[in-house]
């Protein structure tokens, strides 16, 4: 993409999702579009990272997109941001999925799992998205390795924190502490509120 | 057997790292904890940003597919406050997706969180509660009890127990998922353990893997909980050495 990218304009001019997502509520199907085109790189991103597979990670995100469309009604914009409720949607069905795929398998080995921490160096041609990535690699940086371990396996592995424990040869305790000050950590760094 | 201080699981519960009793009852305590939840919200949205780090490019395909789904899937009845009304045909503009993502990303490091807590978590919380409350008087109470303790401890087979203990009802609800029947003609009997001695605490339902039991009887000091099997109809004491033992949270 090699249009300027206008992160932080003016917010009177900028398309806004929540917005977007009340026209859906009332059956708007062209506003979904919008809605889509929006979120569904994202949604994408957050399935396939914790499922890997491309062609279940697709199923689940048109799932996830569909159920945007069916329950934006319920959304309720006063409890958060419209991107927050549907990534955290997206990667829901995407922990739920690959938990029932674990169900039935065997459980995957330290190595293994460590060894498929996610690519951060992927290139990408979309500007926004390589700056949103450059900001969250950096602020990964700033938790301990431990944290950031914990973090990203439960996160971008869908692992649950006794999975985390058993990867990491660490105590239930310690797992369910380092994920929440290396959240924290992340929050700080990224400058999020709520 | 770790004590699962809920105050902690903001974090876990964040990045959907609960199983899913764990989230019932943590959801619970959202309910009741304004900290927690003003927590919770902020930690999950710093989750959404490592999400929103991994955006990928979907195949034009798969938007033909989810637009033309949509027009096949009835939406849900609102369920809460009406949401924002749309100010105009801009909203409307599909010329502005090509940066729409920038702004969102703009929108969430500016706003932020105010996230989480939506609705639909709430709601199945609640409905699960409800449900709970329907087939075990009682159970609910527990759970939503400001002192609600819980503890969670790996069983026999990959089975996960949560006993959750209110010192203020004097009650004590324990929950398991993923545990195998028991052998023909046995049922599995609870037990508290009163310093060593046991003293019966109730059958759990026979035939289901999953399920959420009061107790019966008062805690009373009880030090913790054990499962044996017993002949249909339980015994007076157990017949055999416990399929598990969990120590009450404190």
């Amino acid at each position: 993409m090699k249009e300027a990218v206008h992160i932080g304009a003016n917010p009177a001019t900028e398309p806004d999702l929540e917005e977007l997502v009340g026209l859906v509520a009332l059956g708007d199907e062209k506003a979904f579009a919008s809605v889509y085109d929006i979120v569904a790189g994202p949604v994408l991103g957050v399935v396939r990272a914790v499922l890997r597979d491309r062609a279940q990670s697709e199923e689940v995100a048109q799932e996830v997109l569909v159920e945007v469309w069916r329950t934006a009604p319920r959304f309720r914009a006063d409890r958060g941001t419209a991107m927050n409720w549907i990534l955290t949607l997206g990667h829901r069905r995407a922990v739920d999925r690959v938990r029932s795929v674990e169900a039935a398998a065997a459980r995957d080995h330290k190595a293994a799992l460590l060894a498929r921490t996610p690519e951060f160096d992927e290139v990408t041609e979309q500007v926004e998205a390589r700056l949103e990535r450059e900001q969250v690699r950096r602020c990964l940086r700033t938790l301990t390795e431990i944290q950031r371990q914990a973090v990203t396996l439960a996160y971008y592995r869908g692992l649950t924190y006794r999975q985390v424990a058993e990867a990491l040869a660490l105590p239930l305790g310690t797992v369910k502490t380092r994920l929440r000050d290396g959240l924290i950590r992340l929050r700080d760094c990224l400058g999020v509120t709520a | 057997m770790i004590t699962a201080d809920l105050h902690l699981l903001t974090g876990a519960y964040a990045v959907d790292a609960l199983s899913d009793d764990e989230r019932a009852v943590f959801e619970r305590h959202l309910l009741d904890c304004e900290a927690c939840a003003q927590e919770t919200a902020e930690l999950t949205a710093a989750a959404a940003r490592l999400g929103l780090a991994v955006t990928e490019t979907p195949r034009p395909a798969l938007r033909e597919q989810v637009l033309r789904s949509i027009t096949t899937v009835r939406q849900d009845a609102p369920g809460g406050p009406a949401v924002p009304r749309a100010s105009g045909a801009a909203a409307r503009n599909r010329a502005l997706s090509r940066w729409a993502l920038a702004a969102c990303v703009a929108a969430a490091a500016t706003f932020g969180g105010t996230t989480i807590w939506q609705h639909q978590r709430a709601e199945d919380a609640i409905n699960r509660a409800d449900r709970a409350e329907q087939a075990t008087d009682g159970v609910t109470a527990v759970l939503a009890a400001p002192d609600a303790r819980t503890r969670v401890a790996r069983l026999a087979d990959g089975a996960t127990g949560t006993v959750v203990v209110s010192h203020s009802r004097d009650r004590a609800v324990f929950a398991v998922s993923g545990m195998a029947s028991p052998p023909s003609g046995k049922v599995y009997q609870l037990w508290f353990d009163d310093a060593g001695t046991m003293r019966s605490a109730g059958l759990m339902a026979p035939g289901s893997g999953d399920q959420t039991v009061l107790l019966k009887g008062a805690v009373d000091g009880a030090s913790g909980m054990g499962i044996t099997v017993e002949p249909a109809g339980g015994s007076d004491r157990p017949s055999g050495a416990p399929i598990a033992l969990m120590e009450l949270p404190a």
